[in-house]
């Protein structure tokens, strides 16, 4: 009996132990997922944005956030600089921001940015605590009862969302675009942005049917658009894809970005982590072996004849 | 304390006094001198003044940041989530006090006792610069008292930071162990510094892996950030090991920038031991850190060749990333080559000093300077600038503290010296 219960218990240590071990493993192999393959998208058709800025107004009254300095139907905003040249990016109290763009030789064109809600996210693999998710429903929400304030996803999410509500002494917290998850997409609702467009911007759909309009306006206006939706392959893939009638560089997006998830860069960090833990232990103490065999050795430490190992 | 010294005054240096009594706790606290003396001495050293100048500005300001939260002392860039504090605080720390496992190593499981003397300063070291990363990290956090919650309470196992943040806690509690052997004797609890002692081998080889992973787990961290992070500075592959690589001519050449400064500061807290072994032990050190130059140098325009970035040498970015090896690697090198062949201490001292500024200058363009480098350049909020001279004074101070008191540049004696 008691035979068992010690060879129980010594099974449960290494199989505990071979947890802990491959813990930092588990998610590396989950990594290359393809995605929820029913989650939700949106499409956005930059030719037919105006820039009104409607869908900044109605996600500010989605998501109860601030009122803005200048109102949502003031243009004068295109026109601002940050540090010289950048444009305005999301904010703590702006989850998505409509940016003009000037191109040389055609009329003007409108970005709109958000989270685009990543298939694999930087932000969610980068996260210690584990405070974000990425639902069935494509959004990639977060939890800010168990956000630290580290902003490390910040320094990992390639498209610079996440904003951190810094003037907040005593419950600072990351804020960002979750896709209306809690008012409106948990229930199968289209998010507030989308609806409120009234040019018919934004196509709400699975990111796969998505996937395919889009493709199929490629192939029917080969004139109007450039031949690559945005967001398909970029870090993995988007939720929100975007068609542009100009290269994409010239309406300010990240054209250098890999098609690989952001976390397959870690993976070769992460790889060594299991390896170093397991080998370590015994390569050194077989180092201090090696090393300490036939010396004298302990708290005597007047070693004043080993100055010749020095010179 | 050199007058005093000169006067006749005998710091305190053993387990029982010259008349065979026990030293009560006030005068351990107070070196073994009057209240009086104590103060007078304190009030003459002028660097207690530049001290009070500083926590007199700095002080308050860490208070105005927690009151008023961290977009009242930084610019609270979206951009540059990680500015000064952290990039100085911790991602220069750390490596700067890579100390404590390398002279650990050397010395109890390599069993190279020529190295016991420094033993104590380089664990010291180690720990004490790990404690003031955690501290500037609190101070950086947006929510500090959440700090324990990946360890205790919502995990996220496959994130770096996870990792750096169990390591560099547990790796703390390592070193806290390791020191306190210092504090044991210094107290008079022999039983836990024999304690202590028996589990040497394995606080030591703890502390290796722990190194190994948190370093390099510190340059994993920017391997999330392709595009933000420089080409040069970037590399997916070999991030962590240039990290866990050049933390250790780092840490190294930290402890020969410390002994230098004690030996000329505090002169009269070092024992002879210490004294007469430290321009070997100096010299030795350096072929460390040489050897650690070398390869990191190496490793360097490995990571370049691996992902083709020759040519962004080209551009000034690339000009400043040779500076910076030109600085931090080859000249730092040379330097101390030239002391080594001459065995010269004092010009592998000024290679040291070289060292640990290359080392400061990579990890700040890894983490500032480089970063977001098709952006803008952020230059950090001046409150900011102060918060991290102050956390920077108050760890100098600390260190200060620990040094004058307990056996770490001295050895204990069973008995005081007769007057």
């Amino acid at each position: 009996m008691s035979k068992i219960t010690r060879r129980r218990f010594l099974a449960g240590g290494v199989a505990g132990g071979a947890a802990i071990a491959m813990a930092p493993g588990k998610k590396v192999f989950a990594a290359n997922l393809d995605g929820f393959p029913n989650g939700m998208g949106v499409l956005v058709d930059m030719t037919r944005c105006v820039g009104c800025r409607t869908c900044e107004a109605a996600c500010n009254k989605e998501q109860n956030l601030p009122e803005p300095e200048k109102p949502f139907d003031d243009a004068s905003v295109f026109d601002e600089g940050y540090h010289g040249h950048e444009q305005r990016r999301t904010t703590e109290g702006a989850y998505t921001v409509v940016n003009r763009y000037d191109v040389p030789g055609s009329e003007p064109v409108y970005r709109k940015i958000q989270c685009n809600h990543c298939n694999e996210p930087a932000c969610l693999t980068s996260c210690f605590v584990n405070a974000y998710k990425k639902t069935p429903e494509g959004a990639v929400i977060y939890d800010d009862k168990v956000c630290v304030g580290c902003r490390n996803c910040m320094i990992a999410c390639p498209f610079n969302i996440p904003a951190y509500s810094y003037s907040s002494a005593f419950n600072p917290i990351i804020k960002k675009c979750i896709f209306c998850y809690d008012t409106r997409l948990k229930q199968g609702h289209i998010p507030a942005c989308v609806e409120s467009c009234p040019q018919q911007v934004m196509v709400f759909g699975k990111r796969k049917d998505l996937l395919k309009i889009a493709h199929d306006r490629i192939r029917k206006h080969p004139g109007k658009y450039v031949d690559h939706v945005y967001g398909e392959h970029e870090v993995g893939g988007t939720s929100w894809l975007y068609l542009s009638s100009v290269p994409f560089e010239q309406a300010g997006f990240n054209v250098t970005l890999q098609k690989e998830p952001i976390i397959n860069n870690v993976k070769d960090f992460l790889a060594i982590v299991p390896m170093v833990l397991a080998i370590w232990p015994a390569l050194f103490t077989g180092f201090h072996l090696l090393a300490t065999k036939g010396k004298k050795h302990g708290d005597d430490h007047s070693h004043d004849q080993q100055e010749g190992h020095e010179s | 304390m050199k007058n005093l010294i000169k006067s006749g005054v005998k710091p305190h240096d053993a387990t029982m006094r010259a008349d065979g009594k026990k030293w009560t706790f006030m005068e351990k606290m107070l070196l073994g001198l009057s209240l009086d003396q104590y103060i007078q001495q304190a009030l003459r050293n002028k660097f207690n003044w530049l001290l009070a100048l500083i926590f007199a500005i700095g002080i308050p300001l860490i208070i105005y940041r927690f009151i008023f939260g961290l977009g009242a002392v930084t610019h609270s860039s979206y951009d540059y989530p990680w500015g000064l504090l952290l990039g100085f605080g911790l991602f220069c720390m750390v490596p700067l006090s890579a100390s404590g496992f390398m002279m650990g190593t050397a010395v109890e499981l390599f069993g190279r006792h020529d190295f016991a003397p420094i033993e104590r300063l380089a664990l010291l070291n180690g720990l004490l610069g790990y404690f003031f990363a955690v501290v500037f990290l609190l101070v950086d956090l947006g929510q500090p008292w959440r700090l324990p919650y990946p360890m205790v309470y919502s995990f996220g196992p496959a994130a770096v930071l996870f990792l750096v943040g169990w390591h560099v806690a547990t790796y703390l509690s390592v070193q806290v162990a390791e020191v306190s052997t210092a504090f044991f004797e210094w107290i008079g609890f022999k039983r836990g510094y024999e304690f202590i002692r028996k589990g040497t081998i394995g606080l030591t080889v703890s502390g290796i892996i722990l190194s190994t992973l948190h370093q390099g787990a510190l340059g994993a961290l920017f391997v999330y950030a392709p595009g933000k992070v420089h080409p040069l500075w970037y590399s997916s592959a070999f991030q962590w090991i240039h990290f866990f690589v050049s933390s250790i001519p780092a840490g190294l050449c930290m402890v020969i920038c410390v002994s230098t400064i004690v030996y000329h500061t505090m002169k009269w807290r070092c024992d002879d031991r210490f004294i007469s072994n430290l321009d070997r032990i100096t010299i030795a050190l350096a072929k460390g850190a040489a050897m650690g130059l070398i390869t990191y140098f190496f490793i360097k325009f490995l990571a370049v060749a691996h992902d083709n970035e020759w040519a962004y040498l080209a551009t000034g970015w690339g000009l400043w990333w040779l500076a910076e090896i030109g600085f931090g690697v080859v000249l730092a090198l040379a330097v101390l080559s030239f002391g080594i062949h001459n065995n010269n201490a004092n010009i592998c001292r000024i290679g040291a000093f070289i060292t640990v500024f290359g080392i400061l200058l990579n990890r700040l363009n890894t983490a500032l300077i480089t970063f977001n480098w098709n952006l803008y350049q952020e230059i950090p909020h001046v409150f900011e600038v102060i918060i991290t001279i102050t956390i920077f004074f108050i760890y100098i101070a600390t260190y200060r503290f620990i040094l004058n008191r307990l056996p770490i540049l001295y050895q204990f004696k069973a008995r005081a010296d007769g007057q």
